[in-house]
Parts: C-alpha cells; structure tokens; sequence
C-alpha cells in the first residue's frame, strides 16, 4: 500500500544523541532511524541507555548533545522541540513505559482522554471518545472494558490501556519499554500479534527488551546499545542469539549447565498450607523439597507467590498446614526461628526488603548474623571485623562498590543482589528460597545468580526457585510446579515440561484444556 | 430522653447545625482539592485566620462585603502559592511547609490587625451579612427556619459543593487533578504540567478555605478576634479524610461535625449544671474521632498523596 519512495524518508531519527548524568554517560553519541511499518527492537543490557534513549525521545529528559527528527507525512523532517513531553505527543509519538504511568483511581477511558482535551473545557466529551476508542478496539483487538477503574484491570489489559492511549491520539510511532516483562508468554504471543498488525497499518514502532528470543522472532531490524553506545544496527533475518547476546555483553558468554545429580531425602516440607486473604492467597498448598535439588515455581505475578515467600521465611503464619525442615516442625516459627534452622531468602524485591538503603554495605552484610559473637561483643558491634569480613565478601562476590562503608542504595540492582547472596549463601543453609532472583538483572549478573545456585544445590542444599521466566526455571530447576490463583500443581520433572505446556498451565489452563 | 428528642426536633437546632457547618464546608472543599492534587495544605489554621483578618478589614476599610470576600479569597491564595512553591516544584515536606504557612500566615494577620488598630480594646464592628429573607421558602413551617434563614455565604458553600463535585468528576480538569493525586508521570505523559496542576490546585483550594474564615468574620460575627479560628482547620483535616476525598461526603461531615456541636450547647442548658462543661464541649470531637475511625479504616488515599514529584526520577 506504501510506494518505495515514501519508504525512503524515515517518520523518526535520532542523530547524534548524548546524555550524560554527572561522570556517566548514558549515551553516547546514539543516532537511530525508524521507518513506516517497521519494528525495531533495542536490544541491551541493564543500563546500556535503552530507557535514557527513550526519555530523550519522549522528552523526559533532554539530551546533552544531539536531536530528535520526526518525519511529517509529506516526508520533511523537522526538529523535536526538546525536553517537552507533549510536543513529542503532538508530533505523533506515543510511548508505553516499563512502570505503567496510569492513574489507578480513573476509568480507563477517563485516562485515555486525559490531556487529550483543552482543560477550560466545561465537560469531558467522553461520548464521542467511546465511539473513537471503540473503533480503535474492534481494529486493532486490543479490547479493554472502558469504565473499569484501572486499580480493577489486570496487568494485560492495563498495558492495553497504554498503547490505546498512544492509538487515540493518531500516534505515527509507538514506543515500549520492556513491554513483555510482566506479560506471561501468550499474552506476549499476543501483543507482538498485535504489533504487527499495528505495523502492517503503517505505526512505526521501537520495543525496548533483553529478551533474544522475543528480539528475533518479532521484529525487523536489531539496534544493540552497549554502555551507552550503538554497536550494531542489523536486520533481524540471519541474526541468531548467540551472536546478539555477545553483541549485547561484549564477550563471549558461558553457559549454566545443570550437572544431572541424584536428589537425596525430603528436606523441606510444605503441607496443606492455606494462607491470606484477597488476592494473595495459599489454597490447600503442599510441596516436598528434596536435598541436592532446585525446586521451580512457575506463575504470573499476583498468583501467590509473594504469600508462598512470606509463609517460607515466616513472615507470614499460615492459616492451617504444616512446615517441616528436616522433620522440625516450624509451623509458628518466628522468621529469626527460620533463619537459624537453616532457611536463607532472597527477597523478591532486593531493594525494598533485600537491604537497608541507608546502612553501608557492610553493615547489610552483617545484618543477618548480628547477634553472632563474631561479629558483637556485649551487645556492642565489632566493627573491624565486621568491616574485614565485608571485604572478603565483596571480594569474593565481586560487589562492585566504592568501599564497604558506602550506603547500599547507592549500588546497582546486580550489585545489591550480590550483597544478598552474599549474606545468604556464606551461612551455608540447608533451603535457599530464592524469590524472582535474576528479576531485572542482566546477563551478566543473571548468570552470577544461577551459578551460586547451582552451587548451592552441589553441595546438597535445597532450593525454591519462585520465578516468572520459563527459561531460567527450565535451565535450573530439577522439577517445575506451577502456581495459579493460590493453587500449587504437583512437581513435575523439567524434562517432560516445555515453554508451551508451562504457559498454559501459568494462564490457568489444565492439560486437558490444552489438548 | 425527652429533651433529647426536643433539641433534635427544633428548626433553631438544624439552622445552627447549618450555620456552624458553613466554614466547614469551605474547610473541607479546599483541602480535598488540594490533597486530590497529591498536596496536604496544613496551612489551612493560618490560611481560615488570614482570610477572617483580610476579609473583616477589606470591609471595615470600605470595601464592601463581597470585595471583602474577594479580599479574603486572593489571601487564601497569596498563602497557597507560598505552599504550593516550597512543597511542588522545591519538594519539601509538606508538613513542615504546611505548619509553617500555619505560623507565618496567623502571625501576619495579627500583625496587621496591630498595626492598623494600634490601641482599640474592643474590635470595631461592621455591618455583616445578614440572614436572607427568600420569598415564600423562608416563611415554610420547620424547613423555612431549618434551611432558609442563613446568609449568603452559607449559600455559596452549599453551592461550591456542588461545582467542586462537577468540576472533579466531570470536566477535563478535573480528571487530570484526580490523576495527578494518584500518579504524576501519568499526568506528565499525556503532556500536562504536573507543577502547573498541583499549584493552581493548591491556590484554588487555599481560597476557598480562606472563605471559610472570612465567614466567621464577615457572617457569624461582625468583627476579627485573636484566637477565633480556634481548631476549625485541623478539623477540616480530619473531615477530608472522613469524607473519603468527595465532595458530597464532605457535606456530609461538615453538616455531622455541626449538629454535634450544636447539639451540646443546647444539651448542656438542658441537662445543667451537675456536669462539666467541658464533658460537652469536648464531645464534637470525640465524636468526630470515633466517626473517623470508623470511617478513615477503609480510607481510599490519593496514591501520590505527600509524595513530591521530579521529572525525569522514579
């Protein structure tokens, strides 16, 4: 439908952008080009300046050196006043962020419109907005229940809202930041569906993500930014992962591999276990971890998994059911009970309960042995041996900080998890519950997370591996159960299980559903 | 009991219910437009004392009792703006700021009535506004008594209820103070100034709760005394969050908070002497606390609610 000549004009480019925030620089020197129709992912680790590129687009931060260019639909391109949001709005680009910028206490629609009308307008036109959305909906199939609250949506349809709210406002290119890391994988399925559909009609769109499988099966060009620069822009056809995922790194990255081992005797033991109310809840959930073994959760966020992790560490007493590490009953232990029969947890959100932002590195280090006489002497702290043992530690889990004495907010996510391993794993438990532990991470420190785990499962400890990505639980986990509104599947072994039947069963769906 | 049932059933009882209600109303609308737009004005003690001192003195000078009101109204929002600056685009805490507006604000007003009234013992009087004599509606049996003897300030309370209602719910406007209250950057994507609705929130609302204390000057008394605001912010506070953000239930409140005070002054000449005054006169917000317990268990706050905003930070 679309003549080669048009072609030729991109709708979008970046030339020559540079951010920098103090020393760093986010990006340097980043220059892109977006055509109609076209998908282009960006590919890049945590940090490469994919999301700082995006802002810059967007305008929510303007860019050191460099311009944005948009295309008009007569081919001209003209500069993007920068640093203005709504001129990026007004010149056609809409953007879905990584954290959902909706307001929960409105209607979908409500939010869709806002900022769409002149604010001395004496009533919100929303008939005319319902029939326009409509037609948008029954085109493009991204339906969504209009007058629900947005707190009432699912995270799907709360993603649908935002492209809608780009849609509704005649966007030429739409913009995603990591659009499927809260999606289960059909519902992904589903968005790229769309997408190309969305692209077939002429959008131009870019999608952020560090997922190589998505990258490659979905989109038509590859731009690779590493530590702020570009260093690749190649057509998706011909590309393997291997080769984007050295692009992305800068070297040559090993493998995880699971040495096949014998589990030995049931360690941990969950039975019966009903807990919560609401929507995080347990119903009847019974699980069995044997020693020298990694036991996989599978599920979508919000299927109670958080109340799974605070019913293991015992934050959380359970309603009915029983818990037993090495036969000890420890159905009403207290969580400092827990930790000292040998249970260690890697919180599934490190920066709110990993760590104490404002207390130094060390003393997060040392959090959890407090009371040990090494580390206290009459109730005062020891704090040349804390600070000594904090520099092993950061050694030997190569923690990347100024010293052991900076805040631990001021590390990066990776870094932060490490400080939790480190604390964890030194005290050599016997059950490891490790909550979406390489959430975020990049591949680098992804792979740092599933080595120590692995490591914890040689030398014959358990571990609970709650997680959302099928492809970590499939390389580490000896057995996979699912989790789904509360209800925990039986275990079963990872080699009978693929990515399909896993998703299926994450969305709700029994195997007899499937087949 | 039966003098109970005589208080509640007598007119004079539910037009002092109105009446002591009406600068809570101002009270309550402003604070809930501000806090909508995620900002707590604790300067609301100070902002109700400005508008009482500005609103009495633009009168007493000649200005006329609406230009009076005007007066009070431009007050409220002078010392709004100071909040808005230090607590939107500065990002300081808004209880300090707020307390702080209390202070600075009260401090000016009795300030300024000291110098320009440097050795009166007694407050010169103006001529207040005065009970409306509507046609027909004010001679009803009960309900004329009850509704329709109050001045027109209680009228336009009762009025901005309903405007502050529609404005909130149904205009474009309103939609994006609702969203800024509840997350910010969705307000920023879809290109609207999140300092600029958060500001002109906080003047709106600081006018209006100047309103209230132009009331008690300019309605219920004719004349500025130190010390008269006596509370009626903080309890405005306290109502918001009974009144879940709306305007509706802030009525509501406003109208409760009314009747149990007006029901203990007419409770203690009934029942006498052989309890202490200060049993009933402490009894309004006893009761207000229990309905805030109640009540503020569930409350639904503005998500963003004391949380400052920076572009371009999570």
């Amino acid at each position: 439908m679309e003549t080669d000549g048009s072609q030729a004009v991109p709708i979008l480019k970046l030339d020559g952008i540079t951010k920098r925030f103090g020393a760093l620089t986010a990006n340097g020197d980043v220059s892109l080009e977006l055509h109609r129709g076209e998908i282009l992912a960006l590919l890049g680790e945590n940090g490469a300046g994919k999301t700082t590129l995006m802002n810059i687009l967007f305008g929510h931060y303007v860019a050191d050196e460099g311009k944005v260019l948009v295309g008009s639909n007569d081919g001209d391109l003209s500069a993007l006043e920068p640093g203005s949001p709504n001129a990026a709005l007004v010149a056609g680009i809409g953007m879905v962020h990584q954290h959902f910028t909706l307001a929960e206490n409105l209607s979908a629609l409500d939010n869709i419109l806002l900022g769409t009308e002149t604010l001395s307008a004496l009533k919100s036109a929303r008939l005319p907005a319902r029939h326009k959305l409509e037609n948008l909906m029954s085109r493009s199939g991204l339906t969504v229940s209009l007058d629900t609250r947005v707190s009432q949506l699912s995270v799907g349809e709360k993603q649908r809202v935002e492209i809608l709210k780009a849609l509704y406002r005649d966007a030429r290119v739409l913009v995603l930041d990591e659009p499927t890391a809260v999606l289960t994988p059909q519902e992904s399925d589903t968005l790229f569906a769309t997408l190309k559909k969305l692209a077939e009609d002429g959008l131009g769109i870019i999608f952020i993500s560090h997922k190589l499988a998505e990258v490659l099966a979905s989109s038509h060009r590859i731009a690779i930014l590493r530590a702020g620069r570009k260093v690749a822009d190649l057509p998706s056809d011909g590309c393997d992962q291997r080769q984007l995922a050295e692009l992305m790194v800068g070297h040559e990255i090993t493998e995880t591999v699971r040495e096949p081992n014998q589990p030995g005797a049931p360690l941990f033991v969950l039975n019966g276990i009903f807990a919560g109310q609401g929507r995080d809840v347990l119903h009847d959930v019974n699980l069995e971890l044997k020693s020298g073994e990694i036991l996989g959760i599978a599920g979508v966020s919000g299927n109670g998994q958080t109340m799974l992790a605070r019913v293991i560490s015992g934050l959380e007493t359970a309603a009915r059911g029983s818990i037993q590490l090495e036969g000890v009953d420890l159905g009403k232990a207290s969580v400092r009970q827990m930790i000292d029969s040998g249970l260690a947890r890697i919180p599934e959100d490190r920066h709110r309960d990993g760590v104490v932002g404002a207390m130094t590195v060390s003393e997060n280090l040392a959090i959890e042995s407090i009371r040990e006489p090494e580390n206290q002497r009459f109730g005062l702290l020891r704090f040349t041996e804390l600070r000594e043992r904090a520099r092993n530690l950061i050694k030997s889990y190569d923690i990347r900080c100024q010293s052991e004495n900076s805040p631990a907010r001021l590390l990066s996510g990776g870094n932060i998890q490490k400080i939790v391993l480190a604390r964890t794993l030194e005290t050599e438990p016997k059950v490891v519950l490790a909550a979406q532990p390489s959430r975020g991470l990049d591949v680098g420190a992804t792979s740092d997370v599933h080595k120590r785990l692995l490591a914890v499962r040689a030398r014959g400890a358990g571990v609970i591996l709650i997680s959302e990505d099928l492809d970590e639980l499939l390389r580490l986990s000896d057995r996979i159960a699912v989790i789904h509104r509360g209800v925990l599947s039986a275990a079963e072994q990872t080699e009978k299980l693929d990515r399909g039947t896993l998703g299926l069963s994450m969305a709700g769906h029994s195997e007899e559903d499937a087949a | 009991m039966s003098e109970i049932f005589e208080i509640l059933l007598s007119a004079n009882f539910w037009a002092a219910s109105l009446r002591i209600a009406t600068p809570l109303i101002f009270g309550v609308l402003g604070a809930l437009v501000c806090e909508r737009a995620g900002v707590l004005n604790l300067g609301i003690e100070g902002i109700f004392t400005a508008g009482a001192m500005a609103g009495w003195m633009a009168v007493w000078l000649g200005a006329g009792l609406w230009g009076g009101v005007m007066v009070a109204a431009i007050a409220g929002g002078f010392f709004g703006l100071i909040h808005a600056i230090l607590t939107v685009p500065l990002g300081l805490s808004q209880h300090v700021s707020g307390i702080g507006v209390t202070l600075f604000a009260t401090s000016l007003s009795y300030f300024i009535y000291r110098t320009a009234l440097p050795d009166v013992s007694s407050p010169p009087r103006i001529e207040a506004f005065q009970p409306l004599d509507i046609p027909v509606l004010s001679d009803l049996p009960f309900l004329g008594t009850a509704l329709f003897q109050q001045t027109s300030l209680t009228f336009l309370a009762l009025l901005l209820v309903i405007v502050t209602a529609y404005v909130l719910y149904r205009t474009p406007l309103g939609l994006a103070i609702q969203a800024v209250g509840d997350n910010p950057s969705a307000v920023e994507s879809q290109g609207l100034s999140v300092y600029g609705l958060r500001i002109g929130a906080i003047v709106a609302g600081s006018a209006i709760m100047a309103l209230g204390g132009a009331f008690l000057t300019m309605s219920a008394f004719d004349a500025f005394f130190f010390g008269m605001v006596n509370g009626r912010g903080w309890i405005c506070i306290a109502l918001t969050v009974f009144a879940s953000w709306r305007p509706g239930k802030a009525l509501i409140g406003a109208l409760l908070f009314g009747a149990f005070d007006a029901f203990q002054v007419r409770l203690q000449t009934e029942i006498g002497s052989f309890i202490p005054g200060q049993i009933f006169l402490m009894m309004p917000y006893v009761l207000s606390i229990i309905a805030l317990v109640v009540v503020a268990r569930r409350a639904d706050y503005p998500r963003a609610l004391l949380v400052p905003y920076f572009r371009g930070q999570r």
